[in-house]
């Protein structure tokens, strides 16, 4: 008697428990970051009661008054970070170029090592070294904190577009190359069209990087209260800087426009965030795309 | 101006070489095709490239050695011979195009117009910009037609708009593509088909005014009409070029090249790995119809092994 065909593949029950595992997984993550969100919202909620759309609009921020207005503090996140940028960016892509382009074989391994060492100082340790050595000369200010960012967000910013430019393809960089052209003139022929996209990628990251960034700042950016001007001299604050050193002493109301504060943060790195990854999609799916 | 050495492996090369400038090419066989014109050239062409027991190493491995040849002007040399042997590497080291590669070294002489290429003197990017190159897979920047044509003249300084028009017309005339693309010049390079984009690198060659073109492998990703327009392309382009085709199609080799080159891969004692060498080199109707090489008839007959 023939046994009927049987075509129930043998890994299927792993398969089915592997995908369980990594759906679990997942799903953990999402409900965790939906409590965060949610406590956090909840806790936010007096002061925006209290205080109404004058929160977002307010430059006046002065808890012994009730009086919570953000914006000083959005102000020296964007403007802080800003800074850092501007700073940061033409660094660590010229040291990527370099590592990728000029370095001799035998410094390569050295420098990325080293670039990634940097990666993993505690911001603490950045943020003193700022106070010992930048502030005698700079104060605490906007541009001391810009700076400590910057060499914060060196790293990340450096290693991720190294690895970006690393993706270009030889013959992209033969074809220049094959009609003379230089090492520099290559790069704008070949490797930046190539890498745009994920560079500008890499610079979000470093950029939610920088926004994100609470002891560093919060020991060299002077915790002046609500100054919004362009002066990159004038000690400033920023939304983590200001919660790291408001919540000890602060009284319900204030707590609660902390929390809001660092609601505020969240949502504006997940838009730089968001904004990044779509970048570096669209990218890779334009290179993909050309490779066919 | 240097002889090429007579070498053992390359019995074809000073035979033709020598010869006084008066007298005819020494065809004793029939030629698979008649082109008296450039076969009358063979022996008292200018010399472009002279190459003297060469050696290309990466790292510490012998990839070829023993390659002498002359090549001379508005001539087209095949080179031929079965996978790694070293056919690539040896053009490469042409252009200087090996620099690229970390670990790459050159031994013996490589003169051009009597220049040792490999001169510390000399600039790899002067060098390239004299001796253009195609390679195997289409390689067009991402950008318009017109953009990928006009590059190489833009690094050389022309800027004037009317001036950079002309050169793109020409060099996409030359590489018989202006009919098809004149009325999408500005549309990018990568929505073009294969061979289309083949004769588009031909043109941004051509566009820098090289004397030398090197072209390793052109056809091998192209259908066989793509690939006749490329040979006849060859033929046009080789009065105003020296032109060098690397492939692994004897027919095609039979049918473009004045000389040939026959390289093969054999095992090397010292470094008990296959290393390749230059076997023969001459003129294309005398190889093919009168090999001198034992390893080069039973190549060109199919019994290699
Ligand atoms: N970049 C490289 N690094 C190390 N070894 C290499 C490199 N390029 C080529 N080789 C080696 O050198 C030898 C010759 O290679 P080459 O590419 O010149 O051969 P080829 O004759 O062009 O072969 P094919 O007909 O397959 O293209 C091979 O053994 C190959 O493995
Ligand atoms: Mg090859």
């Amino acid at each position: 008697m023939a046994r009927a065909l049987d075509l129930r593949g043998r890994g299927d029950g792993a398969d089915r428990a592997f995908r369980g595992l990594a759906v679990g997984a997942a799903t953990v993550v999402l409900v965790v970051l939906g409590l965060i969100a949610a406590t956090m919202t909840r806790r936010a909620l007096p002061v925006l009661e209290h205080m109404g759309p004058g929160f977002f609009t307010s430059t006046r921020w002065s808890p012994a008054d009730e009086e919570f207005g953000a914006l000083p503090f959005v102000w020296g996140t964007l403007y802080t970070a800003a800074i850092a940028i501007v700073i940061a960016v033409p660094v660590s892509l010229g040291v990527a170029l370099f590592i990728t382009q000029l370095a001799p074989q035998r410094l390569k391994r050295p420098l990325v090592y080293l670039v990634d060492l940097l990666a993993v100082v505690p911001s603490v340790v950045f943020g003193l070294w700022g106070i010992l050595v930048l502030s005698p000369h700079l104060g605490r200010s906007f541009l001391t904190a810009g700076i400590i960012l910057a060499i914060m967000i060196i790293p990340i910013i450096t290693s991720l577009s190294r690895e970006v430019i690393e993706t270009t393809p030889q013959p992209e960089k033969e074809a220049a190359y094959g009609l003379g052209a230089t090492r520099w003139e290559m790069i704008l022929a070949s490797v930046w069209p190539h890498s745009k996209g994920g560079l500008v990628g890499a610079v979000m990251l470093g950029l939610g990087r920088a926004m994100g960034e609470t002891i560093a700042a919060a020991l060299v950016i002077g915790s002046a209260l609500g100054q919004i001007t362009v002066d990159p001299l004038a000690p400033g604050n920023s939304m983590p800087a200001v919660i790291a050193n408001e919540w000890g002493e602060a009284d319900e109301l204030h707590k609660s426009a902390l929390i809001a504060l660092a609601v505020l943060l969240f949502i504006i790195t997940i838009i730089v965030n968001l904004v990044a990854s779509s970048i570096v999609r669209r990218s890779m799916a334009r290179t993909a795309g050309r490779r066919t | 101006m240097v002889a090429t050495p007579a070498s053992p492996a390359s019995p074809a090369s000073p035979a033709s070489s020598k010869a006084p400038v008066t007298a005819r090419p020494l065809h004793a066989a029939p030629v698979p095709v008649a082109r008296p014109s450039a076969a009358d050239m063979l022996s008292v062409a200018e010399p472009v490239f002279e190459i003297a027991d060469l050696e290309v190493y990466y790292g510490k491995f012998r990839a070829v050695r023993n390659v002498n040849m002359t090549i001379r002007k508005h001539q087209i040399t095949a080179f031929i011979g079965p996978s790694g042997c070293g056919k690539t590497t040896v053009l490469r080291c042409m252009n200087r195009m090996n620099d690229l590669v970390a670990g790459a070294r050159v031994g013996g002489t490589l003169r051009y117009h009597g220049v040792d290429l490999y001169d510390p003197q000399v600039s790899a990017t002067e060098v390239r910009r004299r001796i253009g190159m195609v390679f195997q897979k289409p390689n067009p920047f991402p950008k318009s037609i017109y953009d990928n044509v006009a590059y190489g003249p833009r690094l050389s300084g022309i800027r004037d708009r009317a001036k950079l028009d002309e050169i793109v017309e020409t060099s996409l005339r030359a590489a018989a593509l202006w009919d098809e693309v004149k009325d999408r010049l500005r549309d990018s390079a990568l929505g073009m088909s294969g061979g289309q984009q083949q004769r588009l690198c031909i043109a941004r060659t051509v566009a820098v005014e090289p004397e030398v073109v090197l072209m390793d492998e052109p056809c091998s990703a192209l259908d066989p009409i793509a690939t006749a327009r490329i040979e006849e392309l060859m033929r046009e382009l080789v009065s105003r070029f020296t032109i060098v085709i690397v492939t692994h199609n004897m027919q095609q080799a039979a049918r473009v090249s004045d000389t040939t080159a026959f390289f093969t891969a054999e095992l090397d004692p010292s470094a008990d790995r296959r290393c390749g060498l230059l076997v023969e080199f001459g003129a294309t109707s005398k190889l093919f119809s009168n090999p001198q090489d034992e390893r080069t008839e039973n190549y060109i007959t199919g019994r290699f092994g």
